[in-house]
């Protein structure tokens, strides 16, 4: 067990009233999830959590034996809603293996795409997915004292975004009523337009290749995408100052909100936007070329960076299995034994894995999830360790503060912090961002994270736009490179999706697939219990968290549990599958020794 | 080479009911708990002609009220709350609704024991997963119209591949191609990967007018799509198809010509994409740089497959229009020569020269 940590306090603790709450399917993610608990009203604490999902599709066994440039196009449709973090990872797996570099255009180009994907999919969610559990109607019925304390509540920032009071903003997010609910579907369509100019469409694209792009790299393509970007600032600005007024807020008038949703410090990221000047795909130099990347890739435990080298991330993945519905392939022949610079492989390596579905009975004391749990092996502690990606945020720009490498005329990380500048807008003047490494790692931070992350991505596009704009009126305006599909190869592709870490591995045979493994940050965040027993991200963060919700088991909604989850941003196509509802009281027990047995 | 529908003449439907005897409101139970990506719900959010949040506060006049239940979008927090009208739908307690499928629907037939592919919600009893196909089997025969959202629902799409080990199949090959909604219609399918957002929007506003007994059964074509949005091929809408015509073939993707030779399947695809653009007019497939690979068809991914090589009737063809494309268009080329000079009297001399004489009569 290296992730849980008991935050029950032995002292003053009353004999607990134990309630099995479950949510299933759990609404505003993506795909189909399951959260089971068992809460503790009498503490007012969840005792215990387990996350399922129930959706096998089966990417990796019916990919093997087709041709690998399909790869790119077929697990797109991974996931409806990041399907293009999908087709880019691959296309840079694809690049490895095939031995060819994308012109700098074509690189800017995707760059851009997926800079419009981040600020689509965290508006999207943050503002019409996640916000509507901060909403007013939300906490009228879940914390009716917070939402007149709200009432009472002056808007620190009400300058920046115009709402007078907490309240007022949590009424502009009320569901399909709200102005800034309303705002954000419109926003999160420009932003689709932008990513549209440069993958074609969304979200499935379809303009991405190894090798490069089929984009047009008109002056206008560009013009137009620069336009809309400057046509959302004001949006962005406010954002940011809108949820950082709700949520300082909500630590101020529930004190002790920031243990909800904690957990140790454990974050991944992979990295984001390659640097042409640096990328050449090749393996033996991802040292190199992992850490040019706009956002810098790194393993974080406790506050520490454990490493940002790109090689070792990838030697150190390890596929548990524990609590799935999969047999276990270790006793098969592995694909890849060694790595391009001669570094032993492990058999529970995605190069390695083979994927045997066995659908069965759920039962949460053995097998119950479609979804494996990925770890990350530290050979220096030898344990395998949980990592999450804050919903992808979170990690993202922890990794870049804390790495400080990133130095732009647009981002700058300081070791400590992210400073991020957007330039003037329609109302609001030039604005510098700064995001600090947070206190902790918990449900509120996770959300605070994402409007910043917009920030960046809309700063590091205007650097993009710049850069393409730069070559087009330079005349290098070559957007492919050829290639040929070699006989035997292996390749590996390290990009952040919108949730955070996202892996393909890919092996070739006789120029076919012969193994093929994405991995996507779900599996990470919404992982079942691992051979060790330790739990997934999500698990770990609901259990032993308080419950502020003034309602009592009988009308319960379990909103603390729901914005824990949410944090997290689940999308379980990617993850394999989830849920979460209403709490359903299965059963109430009264027994003293729970507690000690599970605790 | 436009695909003739084979389905029932519109003409022969009333245009309008005269006695308004539709229904004032209609819910709307989605399920996207098939084998999908929620990718078609996700593309719905992007409409602008209609958009989602028109149809749910009632902007769009002469439409029935409709109670939207989607699991992205719903402002509940899941589980029982979510699952509430569903299960009503089942007790025969909400009508009308009409049922909307995302994702292909697996066999849990081939499966031996307790196991599920997918699941939507638990059972009440035992708590153990529910099937989507136990939802649909309850459900459809309740609804008064059954839509399937994307290709997967439609006809298998990417998760039907073959080598797949779920056994995934289309909803109506599921149900039966002859099988009637309580509506009187067949299962109404909306293809694409994802839907694009204005394709079903603009079916879903139809089947809900003629809901409200304003409008006649949306016309289907014999894969029971709309006629009006899959009547045409890419090609027909494709604005690169004069570089067909004049046998100007891209070599590779970085070039503005037609995509044939490199994977297009336009030609031989049933999809408005090029004309529309992908939302708002923008984006698309091959008129911006991307190959068709045929994500709207029945034969979804296997028959286009591999995506990037040249589709096997398209070596034939581009070889016959060769000799004929060369000759336009070095003759284009003459001819645009000749367009692209001014008329020599367009000048600032003395003398005016443009043939203008004041007492010139007929």
């Amino acid at each position: 067990m290296t992730t849980t940590e008991d935050r029950a306090g032995a002292a003053g603790r009353k004999p607990p009233e134990i309630v099995d709450m479950n949510w299933d399917p759990i609404t505003r993610i993506i795909g189909n999830l399951g959260i089971y608990t068992k809460i503790d009203f009498a503490n007012r604490e969840v005792v215990e959590c387990r996350s399922t999902s129930s959706l096998f599709r089966g990417y990796s066994v019916f990919m093997k034996g087709k041709d690998p440039r399909d790869a790119g196009f077929i697990t797109s449709r991974i996931c409806g809603i990041c399907g293009d973090n999908h087709t880019t990872c691959s296309d840079y797996a694809q690049q490895m293996a095939y031995g060819v570099k994308p012109p700098p255009l074509a690189e800017h180009i995707v760059n851009l795409g997926e800079a419009a994907e981040y600020m689509f999919d965290h508006t999207i969610f943050q503002d019409n997915l996640v916000f509507v559990d901060f909403c007013e109607a939300m906490v009228k019925a879940t914390n009716p004292g917070v939402l007149a304390r709200a009432e009472r509540t002056e808007a620190p920032r009400g300058h920046l975004h115009g709402y007078k009071t907490i309240a007022d903003i949590m009424r502009a997010f009320n569901p399909f009523e709200g102005e800034v609910y309303k705002e954000a579907l419109k926003i999160s369509r420009v932003t689709r337009e932008m990513f549209c100019l440069m993958e074609g469409r969304h979200v499935h694209p379809s303009t991405l290749y190894p090798g490069g792009v089929g984009t047009m790299p008109q002056p206008s393509t560009f013009t137009d995408y620069l336009s809309r970007l400057m046509g959302i600032l004001d949006f962005v600005k406010q954002a940011v100052a809108m949820n950082d007024d709700v949520f300082d807020f909500f630590y101020e008038a529930l004190p002790g909100y920031e243990e909800v949703g904690r957990r140790r410090t454990l974050l991944g990221c992979w990295g984001a936007w390659q640097n042409p000047d640096v990328c050449d795909y090749r393996y033996e130099t991802m040292n190199d070329w992992g850490k040019a990347m706009y956002v810098t890739p790194g393993i974080i435990v406790d506050g520490k960076l454990v490493t940002n080298n790109l090689v070792d991330i990838n030697l150190g993945m390890r596929i548990l299995l524990g609590s799935s519905f999969y047999e276990d392939w270790v006793n098969e022949q592995p694909f890849v034994t060694h790595d391009p610079l001669g570094n032993p492989v492990d058999m529970r390596h995605p190069w390695n894995q083979t994927t045997v579905p066995l659908p069965q009975k759920r039962d949460f004391d053995s097998n119950y999830s479609w979804v494996m749990s990925p770890r990350w092996y530290d050979d220096k502690t030898g344990d395998h360790l949980a990592l999450d990606t804050g919903g992808g945020p979170l990690a993202r720009l922890w990794s870049t503060a804390l790495n400080g490498l990133v130095d732009t005329p647009y981002i700058k990380a300081t070791g400590h912090s992210v400073q991020i500048s957007l330039p003037r807008s329609e109302k609001l003047p030039e604005t510098t961002l700064e995001w600090h490494i947070p206190q902790w790692s918990n449900t509120i931070e996770r959300n605070r994270a994402r409007p910043y992350f917009v920030a960046y991505a809309a700063a590091m596009a205007l650097q993009f736009v710049e850069q393409s704009m730069g070559l087009v009126r330079a005349g290098q305006t070559k957007t492919f490179e050829n290639f040929e599909v070699p006989d035997e190869a292996i390749g590996c592709g390290f990009h952040e999706a919108v949730r955070g870490v996202l892996s393909h591995h890919l092996v070739i045979k006789d120029k076919k697939i012969a193994n093929y493994h994405p991995y996507p940050p779900t599996p990470w965040n919404a992982s079942p219990r691992d051979s060790y027993g330790t739990p997934g991200p999500y698990e770990d963060a609901v259990q032993g968290q308080p419950i502020f919700e003034e309602n009592g088991p009988d009308d319960f909604k379990g909103v603390d549990i729901m914005r824990t989850v949410r944090s997290f941003d689940p999308c379980l196509p990617c993850g394999v599958h989830m849920y979460l509802g209403k709490g359903k009281t299965l059963t109430t027990q009264h027994s003293p020794m729970y507690g000690a047995s599970h605790g | 080479m436009s695909v003739d529908s084979g389905t029932h003449d519109v003409a022969t439907e009333p245009s309008r009911s005269e006695v308004r005897d539709g229904f004032d409101e209609v819910t709307i139970l989605w399920i996207s708990e098939g084998m999908s990506c929620d990718g078609d719900t996700v593309s719905l959010t992007a409409a602008g002609q209609p958009s989602i949040e028109d149809l749910v506060q009632g902007l769009i006049p002469g439409l029935p009220k409709v109670n939207l239940h989607n699991k992205v979008l719903s402002p509940t927090l899941g589980g029982e709350e979510f699952l509430a009208p569903y299960r009503a739908a089942i007790r025969g307690e909400l009508s009308p609704f009409i049922l909307v499928i995302e994702g292909s629907i697996p066999n849990q037939n081939i499966i031996q024991g307790d196991g599920y592919w997918t699941s939507f919600g638990n059972d009440e009893e035992t708590g153990q997963p529910l099937t989507l196909n136990w939802w649909i089997d309850r459900l459809a025969p309740k609804a008064w119209a059954v839509v399937a959202a994307g290709t997967c629902a439609t006809f298998g799409g990417i998760h039907a591949m073959a080598g797949n080990p779920t056994g995934s199949m289309g909803l109506a090959d599921y149900l039966g191609w002859d099988f009637k909604s309580q509506g009187a219609l067949p299962v109404v399918n909306v293809p694409g990967c994802p839907i694009q957002p204005e394709n079903f929007m603009e079916t879903l506003v139809w089947v809900l007018y003629h809901a409200a007994g304003a409008a006649p059964p949306p016309p289907l074509d014999h894969m029971l799509r709309p006629q009006w949005l899959f009547g045409k091929t890419v090609h027909e809408g494709c604005d690169r198809a004069a570089y067909y015509e004049q046998a100007d073939f891209a070599k590779d993707y970085t070039s503005p010509k037609c995509q044939v030779k490199v994977g297009c399947w336009g030609p031989v695809v049933n999809c408005n994409v090029p004309k529309r653009g992908w939302m708002a007019g923008i984006g698309g497939c091959p008129n911006v740089g991307g190959i068709c690979i045929g994500c709207t068809m029945p034969g979804f991914p296997d028959a286009f497959m591999p995506f990037m090589d040249e589709p096997a009737g398209g070596s034939l063809s581009s070889l016959l229009i060769k000799p004929y494309g060369a000759f336009i268009r070095r003759m284009r080329g003459i001819t645009n020569a000749a367009v692209n000079r001014e008329p020599k009297w367009r000048h600032n001399e003395p003398t005016l020269t443009s043939g203008y004489d004041p007492y010139w009569r007929a």
